[in-house]
């Protein structure tokens, strides 16, 4: 019980271990999207170290920490890949990618659906809808 | 109270600023984007002083070493001179002391300066004629050596320079050059760490100033070069680098051809980077140097990282030629 009640003082962010914690995670999750078959096509023509940045700062976001994302950012940075046909399908496949990132470096359950959530709130700016 | 030079400009650094927030102040144009150290927009570079740990974060090892930082990080313990990467216009002047055929389509070109350079084998600079024809070049050999540089310079169908440099460049021509730029370089440290190697046709330039800047550094870790080229004629420096790989028990030494002349002997049949890839199993822990063919390079990026090798590992150099 004290136990629990002394967690819930830090943050989400924190309780995924910070910073550190996001370079851990965008390291498998980057390579896990680009070796998806079904995805992957998405990420043609990126520079690798940039998109690698934006990764950073999108799981930074993810994991509940500090940002400058806005839903209007992420419209305007997805609105060439919905031209070139991305969908719920792909949007999933990243969310998979994510939680199985997540389980790979033994995050507790419970925060990974906060994560996950989070995410998930992305969807509708991200498809453009 | 700190003084930040950019340029032309003076300006004053506050004890609270970031050298960003002192730049964009004084309405000096500075790309930015997060302002949290993330999407290293505002990469710049300090010319003097070595800039704060703080500041080069999440920068490749390389670009840290000749002290790039990320303004919207750098609280400035010191006054420093500060430039965008690549806006230092420092020209100096060389003069071409031997020209030799490497391959039917490939010369060395050695040059001679004066002026006080710092460089690493594997940078580019900028080669310009008198007329003011400027194309880049990897430099491929090391700086132990006194005041030359070494280029090979592939002939492209309709290259300008490359078609000048084979023709009529001669000894005792004069050319001027920038300074040494690019990322793309050996570093000592993790001596180790096994390398691998890829390039294609002029490709070897750059990987061949590396691999003897890291042998002559006491690289321990094996080193693995691939070259490869569409037929024997863009393959170069054979005997020299099987020399090598007799004498270096860590450095190993694979040519390929990809064209359809699989019955020359001596060359493994494939693309480079195909063998390269297929050799290993996994790029966990290794260091990764991809020259040549942009489409080769970017290929090679995206699958030596998926193989387990670190982003920040994986050094890359491109070479862009000019669409005609």
């Amino acid at each position: 019980m004290s136990e629990t009640l002394e967690t819930t003082n830090l943050t989400l962010f924190e309780q995924l271990g910070g910073a550190a914690a996001v370079d851990a995670a965008v390291d498998i999750f980057y390579r896990k999207v680009l070796a998806d078959y079904r995805i992957n096509r998405f990420f043609d023509n990126v520079d690798m170290e940039k998109q690698a940045a934006k990764q950073k700062a999108f799981l930074t976001m993810a994991f509940g920490g500090p940002h400058n994302y806005t839903g209007e950012d992420m419209r305007k940075g997805h609105e060439r890949l919905v031209k070139m046909g991305l969908d719920d399908s792909h949007f999933d496949a990243v969310m998979e990618h994510l939680e199985a990132t997540l389980q790979e470096l033994n995050v507790p359950g419970a925060l990974i659906a906060q994560v996950a959530a989070i995410a998930e709130s992305t969807r509708t700016d991200v498809l453009g809808r | 109270m700190l003084n930040i030079t950019c340029g032309e400009s003076n300006v004053a650094c506050l004890a609270n600023e970031t050298v960003l927030d002192a730049l964009l102040k004084a309405n000096i144009p500075i790309p930015y984007g997060c302002r949290q150290g993330v999407c290293q927009s505002c990469l710049m570079r300090s010319l003097d002083v070595t800039p704060p740990v703080a500041a080069q974060i999440g920068i490749k090892d390389t670009l840290q070493k000749q002290n790039y930082f990320l303004a919207c990080c750098c609280h400035p313990e010191q006054d420093m001179t500060v430039s965008l990467p690549d806006q230092q216009d420092t020209w100096f002047e060389a003069s071409v002391i031997q020209k030799q055929q490497l391959s039917p389509e490939i010369i060395r070109l050695t040059l001679q300066y004066n002026a006080e350079l710092s460089f690493f084998a594997g940078q580019f600079v900028n080669l310009q004629r008198l007329d003011g024809l400027t194309r880049s070049y990897s430099i491929a050999n090391s700086s132990r050596h006194e005041k030359i540089l070494e280029f090979h310079i592939r002939r492209l169908p309709n290259g300008q320079f490359s078609s000048w440099a084979h023709d009529e460049l001669q000894p005792g021509t004069t050319l001027t050059l920038t300074e040494a730029r690019g990322s793309c370089h050996y570093l000592p440290g993790r001596a180790q760490q096994p390398l691998l190697l890829i390039g294609t046709g002029s490709g070897l330039a750059p990987l061949y100033g590396i691999i003897h800047d890291a042998l002559a550094q006491g690289h321990a870790g094996s080193i693995h070069l691939y070259h490869g080229s569409r037929n024997s004629e863009g393959l170069y420096l054979i005997d020299e680098m099987q020399e090598l790989a007799k004498q270096y028990a860590n450095f190993n030494y694979t040519a390929s051809v990809s064209g359809a002349c699989a019955t020359e002997t001596g060359f493994a049949q494939g693309r480079a980077h195909e063998l390269a890839l297929n050799a290993v199993q996994s790029l966990k822990g290794w260091r990764v140097y991809l020259c040549g063919h942009p489409e080769m390079v970017n290929q090679s990026k995206r699958m030596a990282y998926i193989k387990g090798a670190s982003l920040g590992d994986i050094y890359a150099d491109a070479f862009l030629t000019l669409p005609h």
